[in-house]
């Protein structure tokens, strides 16, 4: 049970990250933090203490079996989180293109 | 016959590029007839659910073991406002690109955009949900930033930080849902958690979710995005942000998960209801102080979501029937008065309503189609805005929640005069300026505004019959609750 926690405090940080520090670089950093905090999460579900790969085979004993499931999808997530940050990585280099500053206190056009 | 819904965009998003470096200005040709098939099929769809409830299980595989896509009454509902509005606005977009280099991106982004969101409509698996809410999102961040100016940059990146971090909260909470129920079916999952003994995680990810897909809905405490990112996009975009887009990803999603998921009750009535309560008026507060015309139109969305997400929460058959019916209304009127601000600023070059005036005579057609969309939003009888609210009302009333009732009414004559102003100062006030020199708007822009004032004139008239053929079996899904799993996996 520990472990989640350990996950949620690490998500935690990441969302602090985010929400502190004014470069626009290191906020991508938070969200990197914060979304392998989720993956964490997700393998921590599936796993078990001295489980095996689950291969079925002749001399494996099924039963002692780690869930595949969580693994499959945490690398559909990965490949999204890929894709997200190479978005927000271009966003990024085209506003330091604009305003020369990665300072998210200067970047303020618009308001209300 | 399902998964054409996601088929088609799909094709389309990935032929656009290579047709368009064979031959110069095929993209909107091919996104405009994917588009027009889809809308065909989501018309079609209505039929085939003259035969129950649809399911089809990708590669074979039956549910509860595979992935399955499910067509009922809600998503029949959701594919129709989608594509309806999907493929109003590339029609409108064929002239207002005009402006922007490389438009085959644009024609590209948008096919994601749609395969992204017919997804979430017809997927009946909860992780799938998610990826295709990621399509969409990726898709719209990268539609905000279309235009690659400053705002529009500091608009998406806004967006696309606060939308990541939906995205994760939504995906922690599926997974403390897997971790309990075992199954990523939705289906299945309602029956597991029926009989799991944590009742607290599951209160836990019912927070969760309501944080995630408030914040994709722009509901009030979340709504802090919402303003720049509709407002900055280019306008058939801002169109399907605030007519489509914060519906399905938002409201739908969380209606699903929670009517038919994890179940209704009155704790989550009240939540929902008060989150609707403050978003109504906090949204419509924050819009009538606006002189951009499309910022205030953005504010006016957070408004009337508030209103939805009302309706839904007092859970009765009425009030679900009214949020449904609002939900179809605004994706109509908000879309068609996003495209007027963009005819607005096509033909003058400027959005700030205090330096616009006089239009009404230069463009007789955008003017009086923003007339009609003014007057639909601010609840005028025989438009279709009337209609939903005046259910809404009567079914706030009926369920004695009183505070509501009188807040929709107030919130309603609060955007009347915010309309009102818009009128005045866009349209009929009088002006010696170079304003008068604008032109009407191309024709693909006009008619895909005629056709929307149209659709909302009809709806207005015909909303009985409507309401019994649309409406009705969308609500029927959210009132059987639980039922869904019975129609999805069989009464074993």
């Amino acid at each position: 049970m520990s472990l989640y926690f350990l996950c949620f405090i690490l998500f935690g940080i990441g969302i602090y990250c985010l929400l502190v520090k004014k470069n626009l670089v290191k906020k991508i950093v938070g969200l990197g933090i914060a979304e392998y905090a989720v993956n964490l999460f997700f393998i921590l579900l599936g796993y078990k203490n001295n489980g095996e790969a689950p291969i079925l085979d002749k001399n494996i004993i099924a039963g002692n079996f780690v869930d595949p499931l969580p693994q499959a999808l945490i690398l559909t997530s990965i490949v999204i989180g890929l894709g997200v940050t190479a978005l927000m990585v271009g966003i990024v280099i085209r506003l330091y293109e604009k305003y020369r500053t990665f300072d998210i206190d200067k970047i303020r056009k618009l308001k209300g | 016959m399902l998964p054409i819904f996601i088929i088609i965009p799909l094709a389309a998003a990935f032929l656009i590029p290579i047709a368009s470096k064979i031959r110069k200005g095929s993209a909107p040709l091919i996104a405009n007839i994917s588009a027009g098939a889809l809308l065909i099929f989501s018309l079609l769809s209505i039929s085939w659910l003259k035969q129950g409830v649809q399911v089809y299980s990708v590669g074979g595989w039956r549910p509860p073991f595979g992935i399955c896509m499910v067509l009922d009454g809600f998503t029949v509902l959701m594919l129709i406002v989608v594509n309806l509005i999907g493929f109003l606005a590339l029609i409108y977009s064929v002239n207002y690109l005009k402006k922007y280099t490389s438009t085959y991106l644009y024609y590209t982004l948008f096919s994601l955009l749609l395969a992204g969101l017919n997804g979430i409509a017809i997927s009946g698996d909860l992780f799938n949900l998610f990826v295709f809410l990621e399509i969409s999102s990726i898709a719209s961040y990268a539609l905000v930033a279309f235009g690659v100016e400053s705002e529009e940059l500091e608009a998406s990146f806004k967006y696309l930080v606060l939308g990541n971090v939906a995205d994760l909260i939504i995906l922690f909470a599926i997974g403390i849902i897997l971790g309990n129920a075992s199954t990523l079916n939705m289906a299945d999952i309602s029956r597991a958690l029926s009989v799991s003994p944590s009742k607290d995680l599951i209160l836990f990810s019912l927070g969760l979710f309501i944080m995630g897909f408030g914040l994709k809905a722009g509901l009030v405490p979340f709504h802090a995005w919402l303003a720049d990112a509709h407002s900055s996009a280019p306008a058939p975009m801002s169109a399907m942000l605030s007519g489509v887009v914060i519906k399905t990803a938002g409201i739908y999603a969380l209606t699903r998960v929670v009517f038919n998921v994890i179940g209704f009750n009155l704790t989550v009535s009240s939540i929902f209801t008060w989150l609707g309560i403050i978003s109504m008026s906090v949204g419509v507060l924050l819009a009538i102080g606006q002189w951009d015309f499309k910022r205030l139109l953005a504010y006016h969305s957070v408004s009337q979501i508030g209103y939805v997400i009302f309706g839904l929460g007092l859970g009765t058959p009425l009030g679900i029937i009214g949020g449904l019916f609002h939900l179809f209304n605004h994706s109509l009127f908000k879309s068609l008065l996003f495209l007027n601000s963009g005819a607005v600023e096509y033909s003058t070059g400027t959005r700030q309503l205090d330096k616009l005036g006089g239009l009404s005579g230069p463009m007789p057609i955008t003017s009086s189609a923003s007339l009609i969309a003014s007057l639909s939003i601010a609840g005028l009888p025989p438009l279709c805005g009337f209609w939903s609210k005046l259910i809404i009302i009567i079914a706030a009333f009926q369920a004695h929640n009183t505070i509501g009732a009188v807040v929709c009414i107030l919130v309603s004559m609060v955007t009347l005069a915010s309309f009102l102003k818009v009128q005045k100062y866009a349209f009929t006030r009088k002006i010696n300026d170079a304003v008068l020199a604008a032109k009407e708007v191309p024709f693909f822009m006009m008619i895909s505004m005629v056709a929307l004032a149209l659709l909302c004139i009809a709806v207005g008239l015909l909303f009985v019959p409507f309401i019994n053929s649309m409406i009705k079996p969308a609500a029927d899904v959210l009132l059987g609750g639980l039922d869904y799993a019975t129609k999805i996996l069989g009464a074993n």
